[in-house]
């Protein structure tokens, strides 16, 4: 369903992706892992055409990205950000249902309301949170506001980007559960970029490790420990010790 | 010191400075186009409008009302010095409304408004908010640049327009309360002596800076770089080219209403 071909990108002379290559099927979970800085956010960000790539090719359905109509493209992504990205002067419902409250997908305001409503009980959430706005509430609240925020349109496909950093490990399991549960239940595909070796087990099918602009290895998260492949060990481990240089 | 190093610098500062006034013009033409394009954003233009217009009266009004009347406490001084003190009304009126009144209520809106407007949008930039409307289907030009370019264009003429007023009305006062003059006869003159040009020459001032002062809010805070200096070099960058551009503009528009 998403495919990446050789895509490179850099950032002055900060070579980030070095023609990366993946390929993500329908209705599966993808999980790509790799350091901090090895552009796991700039390769999600390109597929959504956030960043425009130096050079290569990223298809949708065997389309072009890049082409096409832009509205219709985008109407089929959630995603979920690393901080939530709510809008601060939006009271939580109307952040959970922006997309329905303007635009094609534009739905009467009482309508998308309920819908909001739904989506936040769906991630946990009582309706008196609805009223508030994103400044009112904690950090896992937040992340569970910005995962209703993402499913409230049923998209087709979904990206998390570390959707557990700066959360307890109590709500991080929380928030793996929900997303491996709203996947599932939606057969929506999924992509997520994480660190946390506890949400690639609880989210993935498949994982891809980046590592210096390329993916260092891909196959299903059954495989993972077997691999066999030295980065990737060396990243379940946390060891220092590796070809991974630990400074960087 | 190498004499081709300075000449270098120079050049790379002269480059880089028409490169900015290339990339501000590009996105000033964006910014007013998306106006007339849809989809529109009632609920935002209206947040606009109260913000932009409605809470700047505070500001707006003081700062003319002390104007004129310590205009026309130095006009009244300096014309003592040849017998002209009966100016007074003539001076306050004309002086207001062609430069004071526009130029000032423009640097106030800069202040308070071009800040604020960058703040905002370079916050929303660093926490991805940006990011999330591009993802949500929503242009951040139609959604966040074109209501606020619009109130400014349509509230700022109308602020300098109440500047204009009440920093009249601030030299009546000190004029008919301290320095003697008749009530009456100081409004007649003023009211005769100003012509339709000065009133215009002042709304159309006041238009020409509100937008230069949503699209350099808008224009620094959508190109901050990350995190709180970024945002802070942003607002304070907006300020700056803001209340540069709309006294170049001032100047410019002057010439054109007054020297032809």
């Amino acid at each position: 369903m998403i495919r990446m071909e050789n895509v490179e990108k850099a950032f002055g002379s900060n070579q980030v992706l070095q023609g990366m290559n993946l390929e993500i099927a329908k209705g599966t979970s993808m999980v790509i892992i790799g350091g901090s800085g090895t552009g796991k956010s700039v390769a999600l960000k390109c597929i959504l055409g956030l960043i425009k790539p130096d050079s290569g090719m990223i298809y949708v359905d065997g389309k072009d990205a890049s082409t096409g109509d832009r509205d219709a493209f985008l109407a089929r992504f959630g995603m979920l950000f690393q901080g939530g990205a709510l809008f601060d002067s939006l009271p939580v419902w109307q952040n959970v249902a922006f997309r329905l409250l303007r635009g094609p997908m534009k739905q009467p305001a009482d309508y998308a309301r309920e819908i909001a409503i739904d989506k936040l009980r769906r991630v946990g959430l009582r309706s008196n949170v609805a009223d508030l706005y994103p400044s009112e509430l904690s950090g896992g609240m937040q992340k569970r506001v910005g995962l209703a925020r993402a499913i409230a349109a049923e998209p087709e496909i979904i990206f998390f980007d570390e959707p557990t950093t700066g959360l307890d490990p109590i709500m991080s399991g929380v928030i793996n559960d929900l997303i491996r549960e709203i996947v599932t239940e939606m057969g929506a595909t999924a992509m997520t970029i994480t660190h946390d070796m506890s949400s690639v087990r609880a989210i993935a099918d498949n994982v891809a490790m980046l590592h210096d602009g390329v993916i260092q290895w891909t196959g299903p998260v059954s495989q993972m420990d077997s691999s066999g492949d030295p980065y990737l060990e060396q990243f379940i481990s946390g060891s220092a010790e590796g070809p991974i240089e630990a400074v960087r | 010191m190498n004499p081709f190093f300075l000449l270098g610098g120079l050049g790379r500062a002269v480059l880089a400075l028409f490169a900015t006034f290339g990339r501000v013009g590009l996105f000033a033409f964006h910014a007013v186009s998306h106006i007339f394009r849809p989809p529109y954003y009632p609920r935002e233009f209206a947040v606009a409008l109260m913000n932009i217009g409605w809470l700047s009266l505070p500001v707006v009004g003081l700062t003319a009302i002390f104007t004129g009347g310590a205009l026309a406490l130095q006009i009244y001084a300096g014309g003592a010095r040849f017998n002209a003190e009966a100016v007074v009304p003539q001076i306050v009126a004309i002086g207001m409304v062609r430069e004071l009144g526009p130029v000032l209520v423009g640097l106030m809106i800069a202040a308070r408004v071009t800040s604020s407007i960058a703040a905002e949008i370079a916050t929303m930039k660093v926490t991805e908010q940006i990011d999330a409307l591009v993802t949500l289907s929503t242009h951040p030009m139609k959604y966040l640049t074109a209501p606020r370019v619009l109130a400014a264009l349509i509230t700022v003429p109308l602020l300098v327009g109440i500047g204009d007023i009440i920093g009249i009305a601030g030299g009546y006062v000190v004029a008919t309360q301290n320095l003697g003059f008749n009530p009456a006869t100081y409004l007649l003159n003023t009211v005769n002596f100003l012509e339709t040009r000065d009133i215009v020459s002042s709304l159309v001032k006041g238009a020409a800076f509100g937008v230069i002062a949503a699209v350099m809010g808008c224009y620094y805070g959508m190109n901050s770089g990350r995190g709180a200096q970024g945002v802070g070099r942003a607002t304070k960058s907006s300020v700056e080219s803001a209340a540069i551009m709309i006294l170049a503009a001032n100047f410019i528009l002057t010439g054109v209403f007054f020297s032809l």
